[in-house]
């Protein structure tokens, strides 16, 4: 051991402090707790008064700093700071020490006694071993359902009527064009996969892909708004462009044309929800999403 | 009192023969070494105000409706965490500046982690013998992010369930098993009802404990191996030039412990942080009005980013999907982290340097690990940037196509500039004796009685 005095080595030319300059600090070190002081009292006082937040913390830090200040300056007198030198000493152990474990558990080992040998013995050891890690590893299964066809459709079935969030029945004539609801539907309004943005545009202006051309009654067409980048709710519609924008990444998605995306990191079109209007003029679906809604996944194929 | 204190103990531990010997214990005095104590007293202040917290805050998702002094939520259908979060905010006395220190903590501390980490990468701190400790603290960034995460996912504001939303997301797009683990380690489909709680266990007892032991590990080490110090007068790889740890060290860092919590207490009190009244309560249907514009925590700014500015890319085929976000969400902070796990190794490689440094680089002594590291900043900085464009597109009005367009190249080419540049200044510095803060190293000149002049 090498950090005992008689290898230190106060530097030369480390100078004493004046007395002077010892005054003024302890002055100021006075200064900081009396001004701490003063602050931790005014920090009770505050919350005995109800409480108010900016007073707190900048009361607390008042009391916290100048206890710090005073501390600091006190090191500072005390010690009139001559550099230290201390030799570091060996890191790694005496070559004997090293060698006396390295034997001893190597021993241990090949001390396995048994007819069956050391070797056999230690690979049941890790047989054993990992049958056990296997074993635990099982109740892992507790803690979620299995994903099984979750991912790939929502509450949507052919003739649910669209509701808007507070459970209103949406109507063909519900929106004006240009305009945009959030719907769900109808029984499932907190099924955050099943929401769907529906909005109306005039009709002749919407680019239906083949088979598509009846899904937007009236100009009411329906995509899911779950974003199929990362699932934010794509909330912004730009009218003058027919664009919905997802606020998180920015994915920009083309309402006239089937929802493609036009910019952003999002891949996929945002799936379409078939659209019909029933005998009392109110939107139905005609069944689920084209597609699985939402971000992409392994099996999403 | 403190003798007859100091004899009860040494009678029945033996403590005064360590502790003479750790008094005595000498510390270097370079500034930078504070950075990583900074960042323990961050993580004694969250500690301290996480407890405080835990006693009010409900880690749960079942509804409720608010009924606390906050006017424009009242009745507001809300889980009961974001209803606790409220009430620890505007009900609870000194409530606020509590929650407020724990936030701003979290915030410095990170940043601390990050900076410390940079200390040490820039002089060579992590060459052996110190590539555990180096291990161990990458391991300790990567925990105090996922810790940060966590906790701020738990108010179950508007904003924070967007981020557990995305965070969902990155989990299902791994490939071959994301379904599994994202129904797993979330509790199912995304919004539920587990992951609160789920998140609330790791964020108090689990991230925090394992943080703990692997700093108490940190320090055990560092205290093992003392400290590196920089090269000077009478310093070399066998000795240690600084002040002892009593008195000198302890006041010292008694007192940065102090200031550094003033400063958070100002924070807290003085700087508003995360108001999740103005946010509302997590609505998956409701993102348009609120989320423009916002914005993670800083630490998490650079994945933001990278999901924003990635092509819309992904790879499908033979049945299966390889989703877009797997690639700036998964794969770039999975090579960034082995990366920093293999740099000593990845380093010692290339340079053939297999001696132990007790004596550290300047960044210039090293040019290309320098300027690896400057183009590596250069790179996550653009990133991090990156994760405000639509911010940026408002304030300079400019489309966010051309915004997002722009850092696509800029991700590139800048850490290539950054990089080349840095390289050729350290050079050339490595040349001169200049020292940024001592002013410029000459020569003593002298002239003589006949008017010539000479080497004083």
């Amino acid at each position: 051991m090498t950090e005992s005095d008689a290898d230190s080595v106060v530097e030369p030319g480390a100078e004493p402090v004046p007395a002077s300059s010892d005054r003024a600090t302890e002055r100021n070190i006075a200064v900081s707790l009396v001004v701490s002081t003063l602050a931790a009292l005014g920090l009770a006082m505050v919350y005995i008064g109800g409480g108010q937040a900016q007073a707190e913390g900048a009361l607390l830090m008042v009391a916290l700093g100048g206890l710090g200040v005073a501390v600091i300056l006190w090191a500072r007198l005390l010690v009139p700071g001559p550099e230290i030198t201390d030799e570091r000493g060996e890191t790694g152990s005496p070559a004997e020490d090293a060698e006396a474990v390295e034997q001893n558990i190597e021993e241990t080992l090949d001390d396995a006694p048994g007819e069956m040998g050391r070797r056999s013995v230690l690979r049941l050891f890790w047989v054993a071993l990992g049958s056990l890690g296997l074993a635990a590893l099982f109740p892992i299964r507790s803690l979620g359902p299995s994903p099984g066809r979750t991912l790939l459709t929502t509450a949507w079935k052919e003739g649910l009527r669209l509701i808007d969030q507070e459970g209103r029945l949406v109507r063909v004539d519900t929106l004006v064009v240009g305009g945009t609801l959030t719907v769900f539907p109808e029984g499932a309004e907190k099924a955050a996969d099943a929401q769907a943005v529906l909005v109306r545009v005039a009709p002749g202006l919407i680019r239906p892909r083949p088979g598509r051309e009846d899904w937007a009654p009236e100009g009411n067409i329906a995509y899911s708004k779950v974003c199929t980048h990362v699932g934010c709710p794509v909330g912004l519609y730009q009218e003058d462009s027919h664009e919905l924008v997802c606020p998180c990444h920015q994915s920009t998605f083309d309402v006239l044309d089937g929802a493609r995306p036009r910019f952003g990191p999002a891949t996929r079109a945002l799936p379409q929800l078939a659209l019909d209007v029933d005998r009392d003029g109110f939107l139905v679906a005609r069944g689920d999403f084209d597609q699985p809604v939402g971000p992409g996944f392994w099996n999403l194929g | 009192m403190i003798k007859g204190t100091m004899r009860w103990l040494d009678d029945r531990l033996g403590t005064s023969s360590f502790t003479r010997k750790a008094m005595d214990k000498v510390f270097p005095d370079h500034w930078s070494f504070m950075i990583g104590e900074i960042a323990m007293y961050c993580l004694v202040i969250l500690i301290v105000t996480g407890v405080y917290l835990t006693f009010f805050f409900v880690p749960a998702s079942r509804e409720v409706h608010y009924e606390g002094p906050y006017a424009p939520l009242k009745g507001v259908a809300m889980s009961a965490a974001f209803a606790s979060t409220l009430d620890i905010s505007f009900g609870v006395r000194s409530g606020l500046v509590m929650r407020q220190m724990h936030h701003w903590a979290a915030l410095v501390f990170v940043a601390a982690l990050v900076v410390h980490m940079c200390r040490v990468f820039f002089t060579g701190g992590f060459r052996r013998p110190r590539e555990l400790n180096w291990l161990i603290g990458v391991t300790l960034l990567i925990l105090s992010i996922a810790n940060g995460f966590f906790g701020y996912s738990l108010l179950d504001d508007l904003l924070s369930g967007t981020g557990v939303r995305v965070a969902y997301s990155i989990a299902l797009s791994v490939p071959v098993a994301g379904e599994w683990l994202a129904f797993l380690f979330f509790g199912g489909e995304f919004p539920n009802t587990e992951f609160i709680t789920r998140f609330f266990v790791l964020h108090v007892l689990l991230l925090p404990a394992l943080i703990v032991g692997l700093l108490t590990a940190h320090l055990a080490i560092l205290w093992r191996q003392k400290h590196t110090q920089f090269k000077g007068p009478g310093r070399t790889e066998t000795n240690i030039v600084g002040s002892r740890l009593w008195p000198s060290y302890t006041l010292k860092s008694i007192g940065l412990f102090l200031l550094v919590t003033a400063v958070l207490a100002g924070l807290a009190g003085l700087a508003q942080i995360n108001p999740v009244w103005l946010y509302g309560p997590y609505d998956p249907a409701q993102a348009a009005a609120a989320t423009t514009g916002s914005q993670p925590d800083w630490y998490v700014g650079w994945l933001d980013g990278a999901l924003r500015i990635m092509p819309a890319w992904e790879f499908r085929g033979l049945g299966h999907t390889v989703a877009n976000p797997f690639f700036p969400g998964m794969l770039l902070p999975g090579l960034t982290f082995v990366g920093l796990y293999l740099w000593p190794f990845v380093e010692r490689r290339f340079t053939k340097d297999t001696a132990a440094h007790n004596l550290l680089d300047r960044p210039r002594d090293a040019p290309v690990r320098t300027a690896l590291g400057a183009a590596t900043l250069a790179f996550y900085g653009i990133l991090t940037v990156a994760g405000g464009n639509d911010v940026l597109a408002a304030m300079f009005g400019v489309a966010p196509e051309t915004i997002t367009n722009m850092f696509r190249v800029l991700v590139f080419v800048l850490p290539m500039s950054v990089f080349f540049v840095t390289r050729s200044a350290c050079r050339s510095l490595k040349g001169t004796n200049a020292h940024p803060t001592e002013g410029v190293v000459g020569h003593h000149l002298r002239r003589t009685a006949v008017g010539s002049y000479e080497e004083a």
